[in-house]
């Protein structure tokens, strides 16, 4: 099997700070001192250094010694938390911007959708952006012609497409941008969380087409926060973690792996201070647990008993319009519910002001409630339409063992992840 | 920096993609294969710039005829009289200069943006970069050949008929001034990226060499000593050349020329190496 590309001990730094080489004038006696320095300034930035920060300049690595082959017709799953390095990685792969250290080969044309219509021009019309945005992509003009009505078609824009852009819907602007970016034959793919836009249509419309675009073989690198699209477009996946490459699985394991390593296995999950952002205050979170039937801290509840998820927390100051809550996802990230702690109309009136303190918000979920799988918990604090305090999107997971459910008398798999006891009643009626 | 290794013609080429070291190649095939995506620039931004404007392509016409009015009240009897050569009539002669230098000072202004304004571009698609100056500068062609017509009417205006002997040398006086307006605009555009005073230093750049470029008055009121620095602006000997290949003012391109165009020359290659070397730090810094 032919490699598609290779990646040995990739490592890609960044200056973070003010040392970004901009002039910064504060005071009159720094324009003094740049007016000074600036012969040498001159002679460093043709040599191609640029300024350095007169403080200290900090680095960050935003990629780490991050080594793997991909096998040509093989679609890659890339996840890891904000700020992993993931879209590094894809830019460097689309040779925006060069790595530190290390190499990488790749091997046949790569087309990179790093973000959905880029050099669309608000004045020229649907037609004529999509000639520039296929330029731009790399194609070819007999190409962009060949594709066209392909194209339009696909964009659903129809009459619209010699009007200028400009006057789009935000959801017309980009189905024309994925449109011309849908059609881009290279030999290799990489797209990074342009399906984080859109409405659901939309997105269920670029599903389609990146099912297509791996179904005819070519190779795709595949970055997103969607875990149901990893899950149906991968069979690998990689996990990013600051930088570093952590896990190398086939695509479940690697998501399994990846939503379970935001949280402890034990069923209980502590905050520490560094965890906590400055602007949370006077919000604290503390700690997040699951609870089964007896009160006892688990990680795996059954579904025939009730389970309890409490949340301790301290207000360091009165807080009004607070509202504590989670939300329920399977592991594929698809939403189950969501709930607050004052959705209740009573509560809401007895707990509109909280005083400083200490607090559990606790609640019971009832028996025959959830299906067999896992499940992951987000958390959040907030004053609705006034101040996020704090959010978690991946707090804590639990299992759930459907032994003795109803139905488990037959060895099947039912989905969704509900699985609630119904009472049925059977009548003879004839 | 990258390595292009090609395999056989049907197969995929193999690209591998390394830490950049020592100085970066000028990579001008990269550049031919992205030829169709220039033009695509080019057409994009004219058509942009006179999209929404009710006077259209008038306005490539409009800045050089004003100029060149405003030249002729203040330079040709209402402050002053400035000598022209070979007594060509003042408007002709300062529209012959204002042609190209429209082309130098367009180019300069386009181009030294064109990297900040296509940001996005720039940060989230490979491409050659130098596609931007170089479709700024050529973009300016267009407005030049509108603004051309003008001239010609001039010149059927004052009977002036053009030095045929002369004339066949008008295209490489183009060529060179493309040369000086592409050297110039790309130090520009890639210093612009991480210092951006260059927009601020820019209009009184533009402004301080019109002055010092013979468009206004003619070179021969520049002697002595003086006439080697004069000689080093690459826009004086375009200015001169045109001026010489249309009209035959003055003896045609002395040590002064020569002197010019290797400025010139040195500019743009100094330019084009200056700017693939900062090419590497475009995505991260601009």
């Amino acid at each position: 099997m032919t490699i598609a590309i290779s990646v040995k001990n990739l490592g890609k730094q960044y200056k973070i700070g003010a040392a970004q080489g901009k002039f910064r004038y504060n005071m009159f006696r720094d324009v003094i001192v740049d007016t000074v320095m600036m012969p040498v300034r001159l002679v460093q930035a043709l040599r191609g250094k640029g300024m350095r920060g007169t403080s200290g300049t900090s680095t960050i690595w935003a990629l780490d010694d991050v080594s793997f082959d991909l096998e040509e017709g093989k679609v890659l799953g890339i996840v890891g938390r904000n700020g992993a390095g993931k879209s590094t990685l894809l830019k460097i792969l689309s040779r925006v911007t060069e790595p530190t250290k290390g190499t990488v080969s790749v091997r046949g044309r790569v087309g990179s959708l790093l973000e959905v219509g880029t050099g669309f021009h608000p004045e020229l019309t649907g037609r004529e952006n999509i000639y520039m945005n296929g330029a731009i992509l790399g194609m070819k003009r007999a190409e962009i012609d060949n594709k066209f009505d392909e194209m339009v078609e696909f964009s659903e824009v129809g009459q619209f497409i010699d009007t200028p852009v400009k006057r789009y819907s935000s959801g017309m602007y980009l189905r024309l941008a994925f449109a011309v970016a849908a059609h881009l034959e290279p030999e290799i793919l990489v797209v990074d969380e342009v399906l984080a836009v859109g409405d659901a249509e939309f997105q269920r419309k670029c599903l389609g087409k990146m099912n297509d675009v791996a179904q005819q073989g070519r190779t795709v690198l595949f970055v997103s926060h969607n875990m149901s699209a990893i899950l149906r477009l991968t069979q690998e996946a990689i996990v990013l973690n600051k930088g570093r490459l952590i896990k190398r699985a086939p695509t479940h394991e690697a998501v399994d792996f990846y939503l379970a390593s935001g949280q402890a296995e034990t069923g209980e999950r502590k905050w520490n201070k560094e965890d906590i952002r400055a602007d949370a205050a006077p919000f604290a979170p503390i700690a997040l647990r699951i609870k089964d039937k007896n009160g006892k801290i688990v990680d795996t509840v059954r579904s025939t008993e009730s389970m309890t998820i409490e949340w301790e927390y301290q207000l360091d100051a009165p807080v009004t319009g607070l509202r504590v809550g989670m939300y329920l996802n399977t592991m594929r990230g698809e939403y189950v519910f969501t709930a607050f702690d004052t959705d209740d109309a009573k509560r809401f009136e007895q707990f509109g002001a909280r005083q400083s303190g200490r607090y559990i918000s606790r609640c019971n979920i009832p028996a025959d409630f959830f299906n067999e799988g896992r499940y992951y918990l987000g958390v959040n604090a907030s004053a609705f339409g006034v101040k996020r305090y704090f959010m978690d999107e991946n707090a804590i997971s639990f299992n759930v063992d459907i032994s003795g459910a109803p139905g488990t008398q037959w060895p099947e798999i039912r989905q969704g992840p509900i699985r609630p006891r119904l009472d049925w009643q059977i009548e003879k009626i004839g | 920096m990258t390595q292009t290794i090609k395999t056989t013609p049907h197969e995929p080429t193999t690209i591998y993609i390394k830490p950049p070291s020592g100085l970066a190649a000028l990579n001008l095939r990269d550049l031919w294969t992205y030829r169709e995506l220039i033009y695509f620039m080019i057409w994009r931004d004219i058509k942009v710039r006179y999209k929404q404007t009710m006077l259209g392509a008038a306005w490539a016409v409009i800045q050089p005829v004003l100029t060149m009015l405003v030249f002729n009240f203040i330079f040709n009897g209402g402050i002053t009289k400035v000598q022209t050569d070979s007594n060509i009539p003042y408007p002709i002669f300062s529209y012959t200069a204002l042609l190209p230098w429209g082309l130098f000072t367009a180019a300069l202004n386009n181009a030294s943006r064109s990297l900040t304004t296509n940001q996005n571009m720039v940060t989230k698609i490979y491409f050659p970069r130098l596609v931007l100056p170089l479709a700024s500068v050529l973009g300016g062609l267009v407005d030049f050949a509108i603004a051309s017509v003008i001239l010609v009417g001039l010149m059927f205006y004052y009977k002036v008929t053009p030095n045929l002997a002369s004339l066949w040398t008008l295209p490489f006086f183009l060529i060179l001034s493309i040369i000086a307006a592409l050297g110039v605009a790309l130090w520009l555009a890639a210093i612009n990226v991480q210092y951006r005073d260059v927009n601020y230093v820019l209009p009184f750049l533009t402004q301080f060499w019109l002055f010092i470029t013979p468009v206004a008055y003619s070179a021969k009121v520049i002697t002595g000593k003086w006439q080697f620095v004069y000689s080093l602006n690459p826009m004086a000997g375009v200015v001169n050349g045109f001026r010489w290949a249309l009209l035959g003012a003055n003896t045609g391109p002395g040590p002064q020329m020569w002197i010019s165009v290797t400025v010139s020359v040195l500019v743009l290659v100094g330019g084009l190496f200056y700017f693939r070397n900062m090419e590497k730090t475009f995505a991260d810094t601009i």
